[in-house]
């Protein structure tokens, strides 16, 4: 084991953890907007809009995202439109990820008894304002031990983004191997940051869901 | 002219006829018990009254105003005519003082002191005022319920919907829930009441509609219903809660 090798390659590393770290952040956060937009046009079943968000679903469920990335950075240039990396990047973990989002929290949504909707109805509260501050919390508080499952799933998908010339750590772990041949080393120092950006993630998952819990259940 | 007047209304559930041509006018300041079997209509009505079942024909009047008809907002209705439910229906997220000042702050824009002191002083009314901080899950079901109704006092309604609020509670939890029902009652509170407890509607109602499958069969004063009910039907009804001629 060549430790001035790990020593040396660190701020390499850091630096690309850097760029995982924010596209993958800005992706999570774009889908869980675009999963909230999702799930409220199912969750109030409206007309036409329903039927255009569950084929994305559909769609964006059952595509890799190694072809979306490759749609989006070298299919989308021939129709014109050219897209830095980091930006096809991002849309495409938001397009994977916003149906799973969607999913996540329609099923939070559901599982808020409709008579809590009719109760703030009954108080004069407008269905925005119910939708606002009585069932939103509600689901959310539900479906967030599925939210952080899925915003560390969407972290380890960014491991593809080096497919399409993004320098995130999966990129400069390539791109040493091909170098410098320091298998055991390189592998050792990807794993050891990825797991630095995703264990605080699943930790606070882990307490989130017992929070729920006791919110929940009492306690 | 009454304070809500119900009009020949019929609501259907696909071929189940659940309200089948009901009347009544409920006037300011009375008090008026529907009683009768489960599934005789009585749960719909005021459901149909607070707009959370459409009505298929009839109309309902509520203070001059037809809010039956298309282009009714609800929203400004329900402000005025509030609903409390057998499941408390509190806001699990909400401590109990989030869950009562909610609505005045959002639906009636009273600043948010306002709402508080005039929260503190229902609470302090009702003997909950160490509840305050509290979450529904750390509350008894009675508690609960006072705290429910409450929360739809504090928007001053003119008329209070009471749908069977004691029939999840142990017996205990049932008296200091009707007391809370009782003293609003004495207080002039408009208040159309679905309940079970029968020693309770003798009490507070003004007037005791009996219903069965989805029509009015018999309103008169409590005393007339239960010692000298006018039909076959309620008398049966009422023999069911007493144990002195039971079969055994």
């Amino acid at each position: 084991m060549d430790m001035n090798f790990i020593l040396d390659s660190i701020p390499i590393y850091g630096k690309a953890a850097w760029l995982t770290l924010w596209t993958g952040a800005a992706g999570i956060i774009l889908s869980f907007v675009t999963g909230f937009i999702c799930a409220l046009v199912q969750y109030f079943k409206i007309p036409y809009a329903r039927r255009v968000v569950g084929m994305y679903i559909e769609l964006s469920r059952n595509t890799p995202l190694l072809i979306q990335l490759y749609f989006l950075y070298f299919g989308l240039p021939k129709l014109g439109v050219m897209l830095s990396g980091e930006t096809c990047a991002v849309i495409g973990l938001t397009f994977l990820g916003g149906s799973y989002m969607a999913e996540a929290i329609r099923s939070g949504l559901e599982s808020v008894e409709a008579i809590q909707f009719q109760s703030g109805l009954s108080l004069g509260l407008s269905k925005s304002q119910v939708t606002r501050y009585i069932i939103s919390p509600q689901a959310f508080l539900t479906a967030m031990p599925a939210l952080l499952a899925n915003a560390v799933f969407l972290i380890k998908e960014t491991s593809l983004f080096s497919a399409i010339a993004v320098k995130d750590l999966m990129f400069v772990a390539l791109y040493q191997l091909g170098n410098v041949y320091k298998t055991e080393e390189i592998f050792l120092i990807l794993i050891g940051f990825y797991l630095l950006i995703l264990l605080p993630l699943t930790i606070i998952a882990g307490i989130a869901e017992r929070r729920m819990q006791r919110v929940k259940y009492g306690v | 002219m009454a304070l809500l007047q119900i009009k020949n209304i019929t609501k259907n559930f696909g071929d189940v006829v659940a309200l089948d041509g009901v009347s009544l006018d409920v006037e300011a300041g009375e008090v008026v018990v529907l009683l009768g079997p489960s599934g005789c209509g009585k749960s719909t009505l005021l459901r149909c009254v607070n707009g959370l079942e459409e009505i298929n024909s009839g109309e309902i009047i509520f203070d001059g105003n037809n809010i039956t008809a298309s282009g009714t907002d609800w929203r400004l209705v329900r402000q005025k005519i509030g609903m409390v439910f057998q499941s408390y229906e509190l806001f699990p997220h909400l401590n109990v003082l989030e869950n009562i000042i909610l609505s005045p702050k959002k639906v009636l824009k009273v600043p948010a002191e306002k709402a508080v002191r005039e929260a503190e002083t229902l609470l302090a009314r009702i003997g909950l005022s160490d509840k305050i901080k509290a979450f529904p899950r750390e509350l008894s079901g009675g508690q609960k319920q006072r705290v429910a109704i409450v929360r739809s006092l504090i928007m001053h309604p003119r008329i209070l919907l009471l749908d069977e609020i004691t029939a999840a509670l142990d017996p205990e939890m049932v008296r200091e829930v009707l007391d809370v029902v009782l003293k609003l009652a004495k207080g002039g509170q408009t208040l159309l009441i679905v309940t079970h407890e029968m020693e309770f509607a003798k009490v507070v109602a003004d007037r005791v509609v009996f219903l069965d499958k989805g029509k009015i069969v018999e309103i008169s004063t409590p005393h007339e219903f239960f010692n000298e009910p006018k039909t076959e039907r309620a008398e049966k009804f009422l023999n069911i809660f007493k144990f002195d001629n039971a079969n055994i």
